[in-house]
C-alpha cells in the first residue's frame, strides 16, 4: 500500500519536473531548432516544430558574413586574461587571509565584497574617459583589465572559502616537518586546492564571457567579444531569425556545457557562502 | 618568530589585492563625484564650469528621472516576485524523487548561462514577434489576439525576458538550501500526523527564509544595473517606458555626452545600490562569524 503511493508519487512529481523544465529550457530549445531552418521557414505560420527542411547553410553563413571567429577569439582571449590575471592576484590574497587571519580579515573581506556591490554604471562616465584618454576603447587589453577588477571580489571570496575548508592540521605537522612557505604551498596546498581552483576559474569564466555592460560600452568591432557580436543583430539584420539563432547558438554553446559543470560552484560564488 | 615571518608574508601577498581594489573603487569614484559638480558637455569641451549641485538638482527635477526609477523599481520588484513565487515551487519540485533529475535540473538552469544580449534577442524575435512569434501564433490558437508586446506592454515585455534568465538562481539557490534541511525533521513531522501543507508551513517555509532573503539582496544588486536587455530591444522607449536608471545614466553620457549630468545621476545609482549593499553585506558578516 505504502509502495503504491510511493511510486504514484514519483510519477506525478517526475510528470510535473519534466513539463516544466521542458517550458523552462524552451526558448533555447527553439533557437536551436530555428538555427537549422531556411529564414523563409523561420518565418512561417504555422511554425513548424520539426519537420522542416533541416539545413547547415545559416553557420556558414554567419561565419562568411560577419566573421564569427573573430569574435569568438576576443571572448576566449578577455573572459581567460580576465580569469587568469584576477586568481594571479586572488590566489595569495586569499590564502594569506584564509591561513593567516588577523582581526581585519572580516573587515577586508567585507570591504571587498561591497565593491561589488558598486554599480558599474556609477562608474561609466570616468572609466569611458580614461579609457579614451589612454587609447584603451575598443581594445582587448582594456576589456580584460576591467572584467578582471569587476570579477576580482568574487573570485576572492569563492578561493577564500575553499581556502578554508582545508585542514590546518595538516599544514601544522609540514611545519612540523621543517617544511617552508614555498614548499608547504607546492605540495601539501596546491594538491588539496585544485578543485576549488579550478571551479573558481570555471565560474569566473562564465561571468566574463556573459559579461554585457562594460563589453557593450567600451567595444565596437575589434575587440568586440560574442556579447557585443550578437548585439549588432538587433539592427534591422535582426530580421534574419534564422541567421540570428545561428550565430546564438554558437555563442553559447560552450557556456552551456561549462555551466554543466559548475552548478554547485555557482551557488558558493554567488551567494559568498550565505547559502550552503 | 616564524608566525612573525609568516604574517608578513600574508600582508604582502594580501597587499595587491587590496589596493587594486582600493584604486578600483576610490579613483573613478572620486572622479565621479568631481565631474558631478561640473558643467561638462563632451561635445563642448574645454568649457567645463564649476556649478556646485546644480546637476543633481537638474537630475533629481528631471521627468526622466522619476520615470526611470519608477521603471527600475517595477522592473525589480517584478522580477523579484515572479522568480521567488516560482522559483519555490520549482525547488520544492525538484526536491522531490524525480526520474532523470539530473537532466530536468540542467534544463531549469540553463538560462542562467545564456548571454543577456541573446536571451533578449531570441525572445523580442522569435517569441514575441507581434506577427510570427510563438506566442502570436499560440494566442491566435485560443483565438485570442496576439499581443505587440514591444509596442504595447515594452516594461512587461523585458520584465519576462529578465525573469526567465534570473528563475534558475533562485531556484538553484532554494534547491541547495531544500537539500540541507534535516530529512529526519520532515519525517518526525510527518509521523506526528503533520500534513504536507503544514509540515511546509511550519518547517520548510521557515529554513527557507535566509536564502530567500539572500535571493532578494543579491538579484536586487543585479537587477538594478541591467542594460543590455534594454539596450538590445528597446534603447529604453518607447519614449521612456522601459529606461532604468542605469540606461538612462548611460544614454546621459554616451549619447548625449552630458558628462556631469550623467556623473550626478551615477552616484544617486551608487546610493540606491549602498541601500541595498548595505542589508546583504550584514546577512553575509554574520554568516562569516559561525
Amino acid at each position: 500500500m505504502a509502495r503504491m503511493v510511493t511510486n504514484r508519487r514519483v510519477v506525478v512529481s517526475t510528470t510535473a519536473a519534466w513539463c516544466f523544465g521542458f517550458l523552462i529550457f524552451f526558448p533555447i530549445l527553439w533557437m536551436i531548432l530555428t538555427s537549422f531552418k531556411t529564414e523563409l521557414d523561420a518565418f512561417a505560420t504555422p511554425p513548424s516544430f520539426l519537420f522542416f527542411h533541416w539545413t547547415t547553410e545559416n553557420y556558414a553563413t554567419v561565419q562568411e558574413r560577419s566573421d564569427y571567429f573573430h569574435h569568438a577569439i576576443n571572448s576566449i582571449i578577455i573572459a581567460g586574461g580576465s580569469t587568469l590575471i584576477a586568481m594571479l592576484i586572488a590566489v595569495p590574497a586569499a590564502w594569506s587571509m584564509a591561513f593567516a587571519p588577523t582581526k581585519r580579515t572580516k573587515d577586508i573581506l567585507l570591504w571587498m565584497l561591497s565593491t561589488k556591490m558598486m554599480p558599474p554604471v556609477g562608474v561609466l562616465v570616468p572609466i569611458y574617459l580614461i579609457y579614451r584618454d589612454f587609447g584603451l576603447l575598443d581594445s582587448r587589453a582594456g576589456l580584460v583589465f576591467i572584467l578582471c577588477l569587476g570579477n576580482l571580489p568574487i573570485v576572492i571570496w569563492m578561493l577564500f572559502t575553499y581556502f578554508k575548508e582545508i585542514p590546518k592540521d595538516i599544514l601544522e605537522a609540514a611545519r612540523m616537518d621543517g617544511a617552508t612557505v614555498g614548499r608547504e604551498l607546492i605540495y601539501v596546498l596546491a594538491p588539496m586546492a585544485v578543485p576549488g581552483l579550478a571551479s573558481t576559474m570555471l565560474l569566473n569564466f562564465i561571468l566574463a564571457w556573459n559579461e554585457a555592460f562594460w563589453t557593450l560600452n567600451l567595444s565596437t568591432l575589434q575587440a568586440a567579444p560574442l556579447t557585443v557580436f550578437i548585439a549588432s543583430y538587433s539592427s534591422p539584420e535582426g530580421l534574419f531569425w534564422a541567421k540570428l539563432s545561428a550565430a546564438s547558438t554558437l555563442a553559447i554553446a560552450p557556456i552551456l556545457v561549462l555551466g554543466w559543470f559548475s552548478q554547485r560552484q555557482l551557488v558558493r560564488g554567488l551567494t559568498f557562502g550565505a547559502v550552503k | 618568530m616564524a608566525t612573525q615571518q609568516t604574517q608578513l608574508l600574508a600582508r604582502s601577498l594580501l597587499t595587491p589585492a587590496v589596493a587594486l581594489l582600493f584604486i578600483w573603487m576610490i579613483v573613478p569614484l572620486a572622479m565621479t563625484i568631481y565631474f558631478s559638480t561640473l558643467h561638462y558637455n563632451l561635445l563642448d569641451a574645454g568649457s567645463e564650469t564649476f556649478v556646485g549641485l546644480e546637476n543633481f538638482r537638474y537630475f533629481l527635477t528631471d521627468p526622466a528621472f522619476l520615470a526611470s526609477l519608477k521603471n527600475t523599481l517595477v522592473l525589480v520588484g517584478s522580477v523579484l516576485a515572479i522568480t521567488i513565487l516560482l522559483g519555490v515551487p520549482v525547488a520544492l519540485l525538484l526536491d522531490q524523487p524525480v526520474v532523470g533529475l539530473n537532466i530536468v535540473r540542467l534544463m531549469v538552469i540553463a538560462p542562467f548561462f545564456v548571454m543577456p544580449t541573446v536571451s533578449a534577442l531570441i525572445w523580442k524575435n522569435l517569441l514575441m514577434h507581434p506577427v510570427s512569434g510563438l506566442f502570436a501564433w499560440l494566442s491566435r490558437l485560443v483565438g485570442a489576439e496576439p499581443i505587440d508586446w514591444f509596442n504595447d506592454a515594452p516594461l512587461v515585455a523585458i520584465i519576462l525576458i529578465v525573469s526567465w534568465q534570473w528563475l534558475p538562481f533562485a531556484t538553484l539557490i532554494l534547491l541547495t538550501a531544500l537539500q540541507s534541511l534535516d530529512e529526519e525533521q520532515k519525517e518526525a513531522a510527518e509521523m506526528d500526523g503533520a500534513r504536507a501543507l503544514s509540515t511546509f508551513i511550519y518547517i520548510t517555509l521557515p529554513h527557507l527564509a535566509r536564502p530567500i532573503t539572500v535571493v532578494i539582496l543579491i538579484e536586487t544588486i543585479f537587477l538594478l544595473t541591467v542594460f543590455a536587455e534594454i539596450f538590445v530591444t528597446t534603447g529604453g522607449g518607447p519614449g521612456l517606458q522601459t529606461t532604468n536608471i542605469a540606461f538612462l545614466i548611460y544614454s546621459q553620457a554616451l549619447v548625449q555626452f552630458d558628462v556631469g549630468n550623467a556623473s550626478a545621476g551615477g552616484l544617486v545609482a551608487v546610493v540606491i545600490a549602498n541601500i541595498v549593499a548595505f542589508f546583504l553585506v550584514r546577512i553575509v558578516g554574520r554568516n562569516l562569524e559561525g
